[in-house]
């Protein structure tokens, strides 16, 4: 079978891609994607965790799960203050939106 | 030494869809091929859950992340038209993103391959063979609504939705009519 350490590996590289495409890319959906990402890279952790550490018990899948959950609620939430946003401002560059700056 | 069957040879190709595909979500100027390409990482994870046999997890991340997710992105970048081909795509802090990344990346690497360097090397597969005996779906389903489980999270992460759905609706709402 496939070593635990390359899926951690893999999931570490995919976590920091995303990380990149949060912090450098100027599109708010371009942002979004890149959490999505690092979501997945999460998820890949903790099945990997499961199959190779705690195959009969159900806590890491049921972890994955959860992270599903909450990822569709993060993705609905984002895309309606991006589409809110670019209504009222006509711009979904990041940087554009700095109405709670001080 | 990793033995040359079918589960390496997908595990090699799902690993070129990940990074690939990852990598076209950051790099991509118009964001239509970036969603196709975030389409092929989800695919390629949905592919890692199968080789860990967790089938359905691998069902529920092309169902909610590509039936779902992917298609809202889609909508999204369609609804903001005007801004899917920026000439700029990167802000002024690209540079030391990419440092950040990558110097994240070293890290977690360091992390992940220091405790099993040394016993036994880090391709030989039977160090780390772990039990051909898994929890099936069925026991999944039973955790999940088990008293002494995970009802409790399982009903909060309901209401989560729930909250999150009519919340959408409310922020994307147009109030001028």
């Amino acid at each position: 079978m496939i070593p635990l350490w390359m899926y951690l590996v893999v999931a570490a590289g995919l976590f920091c891609i995303g990380t990149y495409g949060v912090l450098a890319r100027r599109n708010a959906v371009a942002v979004l994607m890149g959490v999505e990402l690092m979501l997945n890279a999460v998820n890949i952790n903790l099945v990997g965790f499961w199959r190779y550490m705690n195959p009969l018990e159900t806590n890491g899948q049921v972890f994955a799960a959860f992270i599903f959950v909450v990822a569709a609620a993060e993705a609905a939430i984002g895309l309606a203050i991006i589409i809110s946003i670019y209504r009222n401002r006509r711009s979904v560059v990041v940087d554009d939106v700095d109405l709670l700056k001080w | 030494m990793l033995e040359f069957n079918a589960s390496t040879v997908a595990f090699v190709v799902m690993t070129l869809f990940i990074l690939g595909g990852a990598l076209g979500v950051v790099t991509t100027r118009n964001l239509i091929h970036a969603t196709l390409y975030l389409i092929l990482s989800l695919f390629g994870v949905a592919g890692y859950f199968v080789l860990l046999s967790a089938p359905f997890l691998a069902a529920v991340q092309v169902l909610v992340y590509i039936g779902a997710i992917a298609i809202l992105i889609v909508f999204a970048v369609m609804l903001t038209r005007s801004m899917t081909r920026m000439s700029e795509i990167l802000n002024g802090q690209w540079l030391l993103s990419a440092i950040v990344g990558a110097g994240l990346f070293l890290l977690l690497v360091i992390g992940v391959i220091l405790p099993t360097w040394g016993n036994g090397g880090l391709l030989d597969a039977t160090v780390s063979a772990p039990s051909q005996v898994v929890i099936d779906t069925v026991d999944l389903g039973k955790a999940l609504v088990d008293r002494n489980g995970f009802v409790l999270p399982f009903e909060v992460a309901s209401l989560l939705l729930t909250a999150a759905m009519i919340g959408a609706i409310v922020i994307a709402r147009d109030d001028t009519e």
